[in-house]
């Protein structure tokens, strides 16, 4: 289940990514997760290959800090968003939330986990129940983690309705009476009332109009700010990302592709496709005319992922050759705490003697395009 | 395949190509009556790319469905009304004669590929079919027309693709099977209703080269139907923002840009993030659109508004002429000195804001 070595200039054991600045121990540690879904053909089932939806993702977050997971379809974003809360269960890998290893917890303890690290989807109008209040909705946390009831309950769901910037008289409602962007301020609410510690944001603001998307990207970074939470933010627009995130990990085909501060990344992307991902984002700016890397083809089918490097066949690296398409680059440090996975971005680890025996012909040579 | 270019960069020189007054189309509910387009106008000359810009039920995909006449009860094109295309008035034209103009003439790109086309015909046979209709070709010549058609769309295998069903396709390739179909005829203008916000942003960005590249190539307008700035930015010319059901303001998108003139357009800009510009906070803008039943009197925006005062609430605001081709329907325009005195909006008052 591990992908393959990509020989002696790999390390066995990849470094999990992490920052200096940080300093004390994470809340969110994941290692080397995987999800592979099986295909299944006949009338018997057989299990006739793999989609590689996540294929050995690592990273850190620290509490109060953001870090932004981006990519496009298909990537395995919003794959790995759920199995760290178990809401999907990891194929191999480890996931440890303050401390204690997520993936070994069962009944009670795993109920107290989820307690502290919650989630909110993009459509928040599908995770609502049409029949209950939103009140009630709010409420349902509070009782089943036995954090209040009676009255008590009801002043705290007031509360939370004002703290997302509700009317508290609103919790009589139901979800068709509210617009988009105020289903979120619900989602939100919902997600506030068991006071977590972290909450996986997927594509909370996508559905949104820009207007109103402001107004919630606003009101998350305020809860942030007063109540010191981490947020995994998955998305796929760049330019929301850039604002709220604190670190950016860039996700392709089920891989961490980039992974750096969010100044880092949009100042100097270093792996391709991070390039040819921010320069695609349209410039509300018509002055300014920026030359495209325009990717050709699609995305490859996971189901059966490029060799070498998964984005070698569409990749503009100057330096490209034989040996992307035979070496698997490890996510590694190019400088601090920029990491990339590109064999042809110096300094590599993959010395020129592996690329070479690989069938490499051309050095590595820094390439950045003017974004 | 390709005809030659004509008129690609004199545009606006005669008569518009197509020249929108006054538009009103209204839906029938039992709730009351919405006025989801009401009382819009503009044109578009010929090779022009104009933007149409605004947010959810600001009326901008009513208003690109009234265009190609494909309302439907309860929703209703308003007498007064008048969408000249041509020369000739759509609005007053029989069925038949509309289904000439329709997919020949004028085409449409929808936003979500997969429900635009068939599942149970080969994409081949959907583009073919187009030509089958408007211009009688053979089965054969309209088959090798839809794969010369794919081919210009940069469809890879172009030959094998026309024989796959649309889930066999990705959504990139999809929209490129829409572009085809569109520009099978060779139209005069092309109706893009948010074609590429269903696609991931390097695919949009595939997508947006193949219709600058062709229009390039065909001198077709495009009416360019979006909610995203950056788009808008990237390929219009010419952009009418939309809110409430109107026309809000009209610009070069040069000067709309750089200088707002309507407030809306102002904090649409504003609450944008943009990359390479970080800020701390995101300008937004409170409140809510209306519904479309019950607009507000005066100006439709100005409970959401910084700069209103009581001229808003008492006076509908015309789309006031600013010179140069702009027009904006904002008081201000009258009293500019209103904007260095801005303030909290009403409905920031409403809603407790963080």
């Amino acid at each position: 289940m591990t992908p393959p070595s990509a020989g002696v200039g790999t390390p066995d054991v990849h470094p999990t990514p992490t920052t200096s600045r940080q300093s004390g121990p994470p809340l969110l540690e994941v290692r080397d997760l995987v999800k592979h879904f099986p295909i299944r053909r006949g009338i018997l089932g057989r299990t006739v290959g793999h989609v590689r939806a996540v294929d050995g993702v690592s990273f850190q977050l620290w509490p109060g800090e953001t870090l932004g997971l981006v990519g496009e379809s298909g990537c395995g974003k919003s794959t790995t968003g759920r199995m760290v809360l178990r809401l999907l269960e990891p194929s191999a890998g480890s996931v440890h939330f303050d401390g204690a290893d997520v993936l070994a917890l069962s009944g009670a303890r795993l109920r107290a986990m989820r307690r502290h690290a919650q989630i909110i989807f993009q459509d928040p109008f599908s995770s609502l129940n049409p029949r209950m209040t939103i009140g009630a909705a709010i409420r349902e946390g509070l009782t089943i983690h036995r954090i209040a009831a009676g009255e008590a309950a009801d002043r705290r769901v007031r509360e939370l309705l004002s703290e997302v910037g509700l009317r508290p008289q609103f919790a009589d409602r139901y979800p068709h009476e509210f617009s988009g962007g105020q289903r979120q301020r619900v989602g939100i609410a919902r997600a506030l009332s068991v006071s977590p510690r972290l909450i996986v944001c997927d594509e909370p603001v996508s559905a949104l109009d820009v207007s109103v998307q402001a107004q919630v990207v606003n009101l998350l970074q305020d809860l942030q700010r007063d109540r010191g939470l981490a947020y995994l933010f998955i998305a796929h627009d760049l330019s929301v990302v850039e604002h709220i995130a604190d670190r950016v990990a860039v996700m392709y085909l089920g891989h961490i592709v980039e992974l750096a501060s969010a100044t880092d990344i949009y100042r100097e992307p270093l792996m391709p496709y991070t390039q040819a991902l921010l320069s695609a984002v349209p410039v509300p700016d018509p002055t300014v005319r920026s030359t495209r890397v325009v990717l050709s083809g699609d995305v490859p089918s996971p189901a059966n992922p490029p060799s070498g490097c998964v984005f070698h066949p569409r990749c503009q690296h100057p330096r490209k050759d034989e040996a992307c398409t035979k070496l698997v680059p490890p996510l590694e440090e190019k400088s601090a705490g920029h990491w990339a996975a590109c064999i042809k971005q110096p300094p590599t680890t993959v010395h020129w003697e592996v690329q070479k025996a690989a069938g490499g012909t051309r050095q590595p040579e820094r390439y950045l395009p003017d974004l | 395949m390709t005809p030659p270019p004509k008129g690609a960069d004199a545009p606006g020189a005669e008569a518009p190509l197509l020249s929108v007054t006054d538009l009103r189309t209204y839906f029938h509910t039992n709730n009351g009556v919405a006025r989801a387009v009401d009382g819009v106008s503009f044109t578009v000359a010929q090779g022009e790319t104009v933007g149409l810009v605004g947010e959810s039920g600001c009326g901008k995909s009513v208003t690109a469905l009234s265009l190609m006449r494909l309302i439907q009860s309860p929703g209703r094109i308003e007498p007064g009304s008048s969408v000249r295309f041509e020369g000739t008035e759509l609005l007053t034209l029989s069925e038949a004669d509309m289904r000439r103009v329709r997919g020949n003439r004028m085409a449409m790109v929808f936003q979500e590929p997969m429900s635009a086309l068939n599942p149970v015909f080969t994409v081949g046979d959907q583009i073919a079919e187009v030509a089958r209709i408007h211009s009688r070709a053979s089965r054969r010549d309209a088959w090798r027309q839809a794969v010369a058609m794919l081919e210009l769309t940069g469809m890879p295998a172009p030959e094998q693709r026309a024989h796959e069903y649309p889930h066999q396709l990705s959504g990139g390739m999809r929209q490129r099977v829409l572009i085809a179909m569109a520009l099978m005829m060779n139209p005069a203008l092309i109706v893009a209703d948010e074609p590429t916000t269903a696609l991931d942003v390097t695919i949009q960005a595939q997508i947006l080269e193949l219709l600058a590249d062709l229009q390039r190539r065909t001198g077709t307008s495009i009416l360019m139907i979006t909610h995203d700035l950056g788009v808008i930015a990237e390929t219009a010319r010419r952009v009418i923002v939309m809110y409430a059901g109107e026309v809000v303001e009209q610009s070069a998108v040069g000067p709309l840009f750089a200088t707002p003139h309507h407030p809306y357009t102002e904090g649409l800009l504003a609450a944008m993030p943009r990359m390479g510009r970080r800020r701390d906070r995101l300008r937004v803008i409170p409140g809510t659109v209306p519904p479309p039943t019950d607009w507000p009197t005066g100006c439709r925006f100005r409970a959401r508004c910084q700069y209103s005062w009581d001229r808003c609430a008492n006076e509908h605001p015309p789309l006031y002429d600013l010179g140069d081709g702009r027009r904006s329907r904002c008081h201000l325009a009258v009293e500019p000195g209103r904007r260095a005195h801005p303030h909290e909006p009403l409905a920031a008052q409403a809603v407790p804001a963080r």
